[in-house]
């Protein structure tokens, strides 16, 4: 009885605090829209996960990358001097 | 320019703007939310309803703040899957496990006493309402706490082995990477630092509020509060800055000697206070600075605690002169014999790969072995030459010149703004010190961002320190996909930054038409 009491005053704490948000109201809509287009904007289209999405095992994925930090490729350790790093 | 230093650079590009947006938000949360716990604990010591009011005002700055700044730093999340997949893969569970805790404990903690302190007036008592604004203070700061932690691990990787199997680092001691002296002290130092930039937020905001003629009382009460925390917050953040020098000469001298513009050190070293460096071409070992005001022997004291101390300089360094623990001056590794070694760890790297693909299990262990004796300089093995070792001097020089001297700034604007407080307090209304005082706080954020670039700047060309170069850990996507998102996010946070700062400064100005010490119904 005493939870449900609790989870009822939990429950009437944020629906009454979100009706009676003034700027808030505003600062949601700014989230939203920042969550929509950072998720599926930029995480669908532009930031896939390179290694999840290409490889199907930790082993494709450790063997992937063993082979990038080993065997470079020529053009890369011939251009490594022109880098102003 | 060719294609991989076009993609090198972009993607640094893209990380550095975005994590300079980010931190633009995650300092004022920070500092803020410490600023309305102390408001409102004293509105529940003292029962004055004005307190309510003004801790009311100051909260909805930090809940527009917040909501402007929440979320931002997962962009930083996608970059590391996208642009510098090998990293983040190299890095294992070791960045994974502090983000999951930031994640599932601090944002959880943030979000549900967030909403007591917005929602809770009048519903929950007194005391619970100001137990969820300290806690929500807490939580922000636990959330930088496992960032920082991650942070710090990249620049002084520690409590892990790397597994040639797995082509990760694995955690073997949680409270190595957790409690290292370089995470503990960039932890204090960023959370202090945000103290100082919400202090002189608060004293521009009432800098501009006395200005105009309003509120005037609450403006000298949140300035009283907020030059008190900006005052505490610079003293600890110069001590732990100190603290942030002394590891920093330990684990990372090259960037000391960047930051110093050294390139021949010597015993009993000077500090440099303030000076311009030559042009790169025209710079000698011995005469680097075009102008120089010194502290004499003040680095070596400064590292030391002790004038006569020898202090490598970046010539020094590639030579292999540098201290030991102890302090004392050491012929160590020339940066020749690292890139040796790593190129040793490497080939070892490769004859694992072999043995692995053949499944040959003696020659897997007999490479694993040789990985693991050469893999402290593993990152060595991918630098052309010893000189390519060395960060760009310039901009962490001059970065770490305008943090020194912005910080000294605002030290003594805390000491004026106090002493106005308590002494002078009409003086507060002139206009020249209104001016000041939103003036400076540009100049907070300067010297903010300033600290970072340091930080970052002078850790290169390291993105994990010795073990790995920003251009081994960059993934092998098309230059023009990075600049085409770099575009897209300069956009995007430009886009935030002035929504944050249209909604701030419409809800000061229409807030500040009315009383604010009145707003405590």
């Amino acid at each position: 009885m005493k939870a449900k009491s609790f989870l009822c005053k939990a429950v009437a704490l944020y629906t009454d605090g979100f009706r009676s948000m003034t700027v808030g109201r505003k600062l949601w809509a700014l989230i939203i829209i920042k969550l929509i287009v950072f998720f599926a904007i930029l995480k669908v289209f532009f930031f896939p996960d390179i290694l999840s999405s290409d490889y199907n095992t930790d082993s494709e994925r450790a063997k992937a990358v063993r082979e990038a930090l080993t065997s470079p490729s020529p053009n890369i350790q011939q251009n490594l001097n022109s880098l102003n790093i | 320019m060719n294609e991989l230093a076009s993609l090198v650079d972009w993607s640094r590009a893209q990380f550095a703007l975005t994590a300079m947006y980010h931190w633009l938000f995650v300092p004022l949360t920070i500092g803020l939310s410490v600023i309305v716990a102390i408001m409102e604990t004293i509105y529940v010591r003292t029962g004055q309803e004005r307190w309510k009011g003004i801790t009311k005002f100051w909260m909805t700055l930090f809940g527009i703040n917040f909501a402007c700044g929440v979320a931002t730093g997962l962009i930083l999340e996608f970059e590391f899957g996208t642009n510098w997949s090998n990293y983040s893969w190299f890095v294992g569970d070791i960045f994974g496990a502090p983000l999951a805790i930031e994640g599932i404990l601090a944002f959880f903690m943030e979000a549900t006493f967030i909403a007591v302190m917005f929602f809770g007036w009048n519903k929950v008592s007194r005391g619970f309402h100001l137990a969820s604004s300290w806690l929500t203070a807490l939580g922000v700061s636990l959330s930088a706490l496992w960032i920082l932690v991650a942070n710090s691990w990249m620049q002084y990787p520690v409590g892990c082995e790397f597994d040639p199997a797995q082509m990760r680092n694995v955690m073997t001691d949680f409270f190595a990477v957790a409690l290292s002296p370089v995470a503990v002290n960039k932890f204090f130092h960023a959370v202090f630092s945000g103290w100082c930039l919400a202090g002189v937020f608060v004293i521009g905001v009432s800098s501009w509020l006395m200005w105009r003629r309003r509120n005037i009382d609450a403006a000298k009460s949140s300035m009283r509060v907020g030059a008190w925390v900006g005052m505490a917050g610079i003293l600890l953040t110069l001590w732990t800055g100190h603290g942030s020098a002394v590891q920093v000469a330990r684990v990372q001298p090259m960037k000391l000697a960047a930051m110093e513009g050294l390139y021949q050190g010597s015993v009993g070293q000077s500090l440099v206070g303030v000076g311009i460096l030559k042009p790169e071409a025209s710079r000698t070992p011995d005469y680097p600075m075009a102008f120089s005001i010194e502290i004499p022997k003040g680095l070596s004291y400064l590292i030391y605690s002790e004038g006569n101390k020898f202090v490598p300089g970046i010539n020094d360094l590639i030579e292999g002169i540098t201290i030991n623990a102890e302090g004392d001056t050491v012929h160590s590794l020339s940066y020749a014999d690292k890139i040796a070694i790593g190129k040793t760890a490497q080939q070892a790297l490769r004859e694992y790969s072999a043995a692995y693909e053949a499944g040959d299990k003696s020659a897997m262990d007999t490479a694993a072995a040789i990985v693991k004796e050469n893999f402290r300089y593993f990152g060595y093995g991918y630098l052309p030459s010893p000189q390519a070792a060395v960060p760009n001097v310039d901009l962490t020089f001059y970065s770490f010149r305008i943090m020194v001297m912005a910080g000294g700034y605002l030290l003594a604007l805390f000491v004026l703004v106090l002493f106005l407080c308590y002494r002078r307090t009409e003086v507060l209304e002139k206009a020249w010190l209104c001016w000041l005082g939103m003036i400076s706080v540009a100049v907070v954020w300067v010297c903010s961002q300033s600290g970072w670039v340091l930080a970052e700047a002078g850790r290169q060309p390291w993105v994990i320190q010795d073990l790995m170069p920003v251009t081994a850990g960059i993934s092998g996507i098309p230059a023009s996909s990075v600049q085409l998102t770099f575009w897209i996010f300069a956009f995007i946070f430009t886009a935030l930054l002035i929504a944050e700062i249209s909604i701030m400064l419409r809800y000061i100005s229409s807030a500040s038409k009315t009383n604010i010490e009145k707003h405590s119904l």
